[in-house]
């Protein structure tokens, strides 16, 4: 029965492709749904957020039909090298580690701080035990920090982390957290912001130079134009770092 | 869902509350449920099948049917469920492709492996890049039902060999004084005989598939442990519904749900172990003749 349903499956697939080569390629865009503004699954099971706007307005400027999907971060660059998506666009920072792997566009965010948040302003950031998301450049930072690092698979875990009393702090990026503080009393940024990483940009299979040249084609004249300063302004307000 | 649910944050809790749990991420978790029991429905039986044919050849005559039997139970028994899991089901996505690159491209000169890099021709690729998005998930979902039917078939495989060396000797000699065939006496006296010693064994692999449905999520399918987790996290206002961290309810509700589910299937194994015993030479079997005499 199983085996019946299969073989259908792949029949129904492999009578497509005559289909779907004539209209060129779908490009299916990796992200992680979970990292509130930049990505999150919203109230109707959608993935929304500000990489959903930016990533829409990509596409019809390259003249692409893209789909989303959505991976845990964890496995999100393995499953773009096996191919189960095109491009990674999921907050990623642009770090010479992953670019060995993957390519990366020009960045669309600019670098952003870090920042630290606590229960309590005497939290111990150099020695305590600190939480941030596992393969992130945060979490590299913290383990070369000193202080105990604490990893979690999800944003929000690290952020209930503090809450709950495992970690001193959470540290994390600036416009996550400080959307989550803005609305919980007790949790406070704590210490100075750091910079890290080289801003923000989508990632993409090496051998995807065409796709690579088309997104930074489409990025270059969203930041000519100004739509890229009024989109991030839009998501992240005010205080975030534009482009000239 | 409901009409007054158009501006969430202006409603009290008994509203709020209907239309939170009726939204869009909550419908999908619903449906994570039948995800989760139509996966059972589909691997109990499709593993059944494995194990009977895996036990079968393990005790075939024909030795290169027996070692086939042998090397699938001992082998897929072995490896860790994780581990087969990660493994298993990239290599057979992989291996389709490849079979269908060969097909479908023939005059493809680049390789396919470059680094960690798998790359097939476009029209090659399972489903197809241009698939809506349902495809993918059902292709995702019937690998992984297969995957799991492979892992529990071969430990239903080595519970259903235990049962047939379980049926008395006698049984099988009396079917060959009657002149049966070795096929006969297979399918007429041991095959009936057999699942009363195979039933404990059974019901314990029912019991802990049941709860071995979360590794579905490794395999790309949303579960509904992935879901409780992912509503469970606290909101902030960016969501329409926000609240905090309730993650403690999710999975309670979760446990309600595993634990009502493994009373229901008790009592049904209760049910059919009672049905099996009837007539057999076991003490089972031998309590119900004497209750009824």
């Amino acid at each position: 029965m199983k085996k019946l349903a299969f073989s259908a499956a792949i029949l129904a697939l492999t009578a497509g492709a005559a289909f779907a080569d004539g209209h060129g390629r779908t490009i299916r865009m990796g992200t992680e749904g979970a990292y509130p503004p930049y990505n999150f699954i919203n109230d109707d099971g959608e993935v929304d957020g500000f990489e959903r706007v930016l990533g829409d307005e990509l596409c019809a400027r390259a003249g692409l039909t893209c789909e989303w999907v959505t991976n845990d971060w964890d496995s999100i660059i393995p499953n773009l090298t096996s191919g189960n998506y095109d491009t990674i666009i999921a907050g990623m920072s642009i770090t010479d580690e992953r670019d060995e792997v993957i390519d990366f566009t020009q960045d669309y965010i600019p670098p952003t701080p870090s920042i630290y948040v606590a229960l309590s302003e005497d939290a111990d950031l150099m020695g305590g035990v600190i939480a941030a998301q596992a393969n992130t450049i945060q979490s590299g930072y913290i383990a070369e920090s000193g202080a105990t690092l604490l990893e979690y698979a999800t944003p929000d875990e690290t952020v209930a982390a503090v809450r709950n009393g495992e970690a001193d702090a959470v540290f994390a990026d600036v416009d996550f957290l400080t959307d989550i503080t803005d609305e919980d009393d007790e949790l406070m940024v704590v210490g100075d912001p750091v910079p890290l990483g080289g801003g923000v940009g989508m990632g993409l299979r090496e051998t995807d130079g065409e796709l690579l040249e088309m997104f930074n084609a489409a990025i270059t004249s969203m930041k000519e134009d100004g739509t890229l300063n009024a989109l991030l302004v839009e998501w992240f307000g005010d205080d975030i770092p534009t482009y000239e | 869902m409901f009409e007054f649910c158009a501006e969430p944050s202006t409603l009290d809790t008994w509203p709020w509350f209907a239309c939170y749990l009726t939204n869009g991420v909550h419908l999908l978790f619903y449906q994570s449920f039948l995800t989760v029991l139509m996966l059972l429905a589909i691997t109990a039986p499709v593993a059944l099948a494995f194990g009977f044919v895996g036990a079968a050849a393990s005790r075939s005559h024909i030795a290169p049917l027996r070692w086939l039997g042998k090397l699938y139970t001992s082998m897929v028994r072995g490896v860790p469920d994780i581990a087969f899991f990660l493994f298993f089901v990239i290599a057979l996505d992989q291996a389709l492709e490849w079979i269908n690159h060969q097909i479908q491209c023939p005059d493809w000169d680049e390789p396919i492996r470059q680094g960690a890099n798998f790359i097939v021709c476009q029209a090659a690729k399972i489903p197809l890049s241009s698939a809506p998005q349902w495809v993918h998930e059902v292709y995702n979902y019937f690998i992984a039902v297969f995957t799991f039917s492979i892992v529990f078939g071969a430990f239903a495989a080595n519970v259903l060999f235990g049962a047939m060396r379980a049926v008395p000797r006698a049984q099988l000699e009396t079917a060959e004084a009657y002149g049966m065939t070795r096929r006969q006496t297979f399918w007429r006296i041991l095959v009936p005989q057999m699942w009363v010693y195979a039933l404990p064994g059974l019901s314990n692999l029912w019991m802990i598939l049941i709860k071995a449905t979360p590794l579905l999520f490794l395999l790309g399918v949303e579960d509904i442990v992935y879901w409780a987790r992912e509503l469970g996290g606290s909101r902030t206002s960016q969501y329409a519904y926000p609240h905090p961290d309730w993650r403690l309810w999710y999975f309670l509700a979760l446990l309600v749900f595993y634990l009502g589910f493994t009373r229901v299937s008790e009592i049904a194994l209760t049910r059919i172990t009672r049905r099996l015993s009837h007539g057999q030479a076991t003490a089972g079997g031998e309590a119900q003749r004497k209750a009824a005499a």
